[in-house]
């Protein structure tokens, strides 16, 4: 589904990405961890288009397309959903009709007609309620005076009404109490299926124990310095970073 | 030269101005320029009694001795008024009895504004009096509204057949002499729409005017007069639209609005005149003054969305003379390209307790220059008076201005006044936002502008509200690079 080829990329003057492999396949999770600053969030903004962000070198193929000359909005209507580390705020837009808009927005793309009111009602009503939110904060304005926590359910919110093929999930753990990682996580697991993939970027094993995931990576400085299986993730909650890092020196 | 239905196409799809069209119907216009002469001309073309002429001469002879007002944070060529034409009506009989009577051609304007009449009808709750281009052709409803003794009309009707209305209220709100475009307007006006709700009516329905000028090169001086007698109520909507002209266009109207004791007056306004082109070439310039008196108990509230004209240079404005009484300013101003708008408010309080509440929300995009210019008046003798103030701004680019300009002139020791104002702009992390939801950059753009401006839109009708979030999507379009 993703296929990330030797990707470097730099904001400004500053390389950030300096070299990345990584292939993600329908019904796999992926999860990537490393030290703050390693460059976890300018991968999952790459991908998802920002455009602050030049790439230099490599390619990034989604579905077997370059994404080279591909806008954001474009990805999106392919299916690439960033659950954001920091949301931000869009005051007197109400998340209802934030959702209403972007469902419909990637339907015009898929040359559909707008969802009808009632399937749309509807669906929101069955999602809410999957990830425990209530009625209410829908009318609220899009993410604007939201708890660190209501803001990062209301991501996922919006990824179960959009329903990408991809969705990459950028520290979606920090921030939630420990009920409602669990309400997430389940939400997260329910929306998976052979046909789907998730790329979890975390700091924190608490969250790969409910989404485990088939693989982790460890980014720092720019690379992938170490892959492995979901026990990799335990061993780094073990050993701390050094570890990687001195392995890759040696 | 009527437009063919593709070249009609054609434009709305460039969308350089959605209502960009021009009908040509013979028309009688009288030459270009402005004297005593030429004033008793208009007077008499409307057969209108001997004191309105007289009232016109002697407003006349005010403006001549008034110079145009300077102080606006605007900058145009000041129009030449010796070279603009005075009147102009459809050639046509003035009054219809039915459609079928209608110039076929005007009924075709009338559809590409999207208003036929048949429709209107049809559609519940809203009873419109259309002015084309200075004389009221045809007035629908008009019968719902005589059975609870409502009276909705043009204005130079009520001279006619209510000339003690009329005389009684006419300039009691906006003197003569109260501004240079006042005078002119008292002088010329043209046509205009005129409502009167009897004692303790409430009007059952949006009483609704759709202004357009259509005539080059004639200037358009709307007279409007709503009278709310004591404990009635009635909600009114202006909107205005403008066919694309390559010169400038002068607008100098005037409202009043009178709330009797325990009276409710809401008047609603979309404004879509022409802003000019790209280059700032064309468009309206709207000098128009409108205000209200509030009796004792009653309530005055202006909502506005002003998105076009050249030039903009308006304070809908509320005097506060009964006690308890309550005025209301909610605004949205957007200007792009090379649009200039100083809009604001005046609430003077005169009377004890009387509150006022103003919202503000600029928007400014292009190399426009947009300026709110509010003033909040306590008399001495207006114990506890209230104010709140809300002036939001937002900017898109780094070549537009918005400017704030609150005055407040406090006499009273117990006034409350309370100044809140805020610019933001657009930021880029919220486009991306929205682009990573699958919405493309122009179509953020207008849900960020929508939701700034949401308070606002929430004070206009139902249909008024989705009129009006079209017009916002329009006017900023091509508005980031
Ligand atoms: N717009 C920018 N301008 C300059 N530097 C940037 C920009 N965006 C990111 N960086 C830098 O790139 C590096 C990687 O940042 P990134 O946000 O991708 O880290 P991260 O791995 O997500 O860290 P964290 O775990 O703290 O979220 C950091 O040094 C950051 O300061
Ligand atoms: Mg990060």
């Amino acid at each position: 589904m993703l296929k990330i080829n030797n990707l470097h990329a730099r904001v400004e003057e500053k390389e950030i990405l300096k070299g990345i492999n990584l292939e993600v396949n329908a019904g796999e999770v992926h999860a990537i961890m490393g030290p703050n600053g390693s460059g976890k969030s300018t991968l999952a903004s790459v991908i998802a288009g920002k455009e602050e962000f030049e790439v230099t070198r490599g390619k990034i193929l989604f579905e077997g397309e370059d994404l080279d000359d591909t806008a954001p909005e474009e990805r999106a209507h392919k299916g690439i959903f960033l659950s954001f580390q920091y949301p931000v705020e869009i005051p007197g837009v109400s998340v209802t009709n934030f959702i209403k808009t972007a469902i419909n927005e990637s339907r015009k793309a898929r040359g559909m007609e707008d969802m009808p009111a009632n399937q749309m009602l509807k669906k929101i009503r069955e999602k809410s309620e999957m990830l425990d939110i209530d009625r209410k904060f829908l009318s609220r304005s899009l993410n604007e005076g939201f708890s660190g926590g209501e803001k990062k359910r209301n991501e996922i919110f919006q990824l179960a009404m959009l329903e990408p093929k991809l969705a990459i999930l950028d520290e979606t753990d920090s921030g939630l109490d420990i009920d409602a990682l669990r309400i997430v996580a389940n939400g997260v697991n329910k929306l998976r299926n052979k046909d789907n993939a998730v790329v979890v970027i975390t700091h924190y094993q608490r969250l790969l124990e409910y989404i485990v995931p088939d693989f982790v990576h460890v980014l720092h400085d720019g690379k992938i310095v170490k892959s492995g299986g979901k026990e990799l993730a335990l061993e780094l909650e073990e050993k701390g970073y050094d570890w990687v890092k001195q392995e890759t020196v040696a | 030269m009527a437009y063919t239905e593709e070249e009609l196409k054609k434009e709305l799809e460039t969308k350089e101005y959605e209502y960009g069209f021009y009908t040509d119907i013979e028309s009688d216009t009288f030459p270009k320029g402005l004297s005593e002469e030429i004033v008793i001309a208009i007077s008499k073309k409307k057969e209108e009694p001997e004191w309105m002429t007289q009232w016109r001469l002697e407003s006349f002879r005010y403006w001549k001795e008034m110079v145009e007002p300077e102080w606006a944070n605007i900058k145009y060529k000041k129009p030449d008024f010796q070279d603009i034409s005075y009147y102009s009506a459809p050639n046509k009989k003035p009054k219809y009895n039915s459609l079928d009577e209608v110039d076929p051609e005007l009924l075709e304007t009338f559809k590409k504004l999207g208003i036929s009449l048949d429709e209107q009808k049809k559609l519940a709750g809203v009873a419109v009096d259309i002015v084309m281009d200075s004389v009221s052709v045809t007035t629908t409803f008009k019968k719902t509204l005589a059975e609870k003794g409502i009276i909705f009309c043009s204005i130079s009707e009520a001279i006619k057949e209510h000339p003690e209305l009329v005389k009684k209220y006419i300039g009691s709100v906006v003197p003569q002499k109260d501004n240079f475009y006042a005078a002119l307007n008292s002088a010329v006006f043209s046509d205009g729409s005129f409502c009167y709700i009897p004692k303790g009516v409430r009007c059952p329905m949006e009483l609704s005017t759709y202004f357009r000028i259509n005539q080059a090169g004639t200037g358009q001086f709307e007279r409007t007069l709503v009278i709310a007698d004591k404990g009635s109520y009635v909600s009114y909507l202006e909107g205005c639209t403008a066919p694309s002209r390559d010169e400038n266009q002068l607008h100098a109207a005037v409202v009043e609005l009178i709330a009797l004791d325990d009276a409710e007056i809401k008047y609603s306004t979309v404004q879509n005149w022409f802003p000019g082109d790209k280059e700032g070439k064309g468009g309206v310039y709207n000098f128009v003054t409108k205000r209200g008196i509030c009796e004792k108990n009653a309530k005055i509230s202006w909502t506005q969305v002003e998105t076009g004209s050249a030039i903009t240079w308006k304070y809908p404005s509320c005097i506060l003379k009964g006690d308890n009484s309550i005025g209301e300013f909610y605004s949205i101003a957007v200007t792009n390209n090379h649009q200039q708008a100083d809009t604001g408010t005046k609430m003077v309080h005169l009377g004890k307790n009387t509150r006022s509440t103003i919202i503000s929300k600029g928007i400014s995009a292009g190399k426009s220059q947009n300026s709110y210019r509010g003033l909040v008046q306590v008399n001495s003798r207006a114990e506890n008076a209230r104010n709140f103030s809300q002036c939001d701004s937002l900017l898109m680019g780094n070549e537009c201005g918005a400017h704030t300009f609150p005055y407040i002139e406090a006499k009273n020791k117990t006034a409350q006044i309370e100044h809140e104002a805020t610019t933001s702009k657009i930021g880029e992390d919220q486009i991306f936002y929205c682009n990573q939801r699958g919405i493309d950059t122009e179509k953020a753009i207008a849900l960020i502008v929508n939701g700034f401006s949401r308070e606002v839109l929430n004070k206009l009708p139902m249909e008024f509200a989705v009129e009006a979030q079209k017009l916002l999507e329009i006017s900023l379009e091509g508005s980031v690079g």
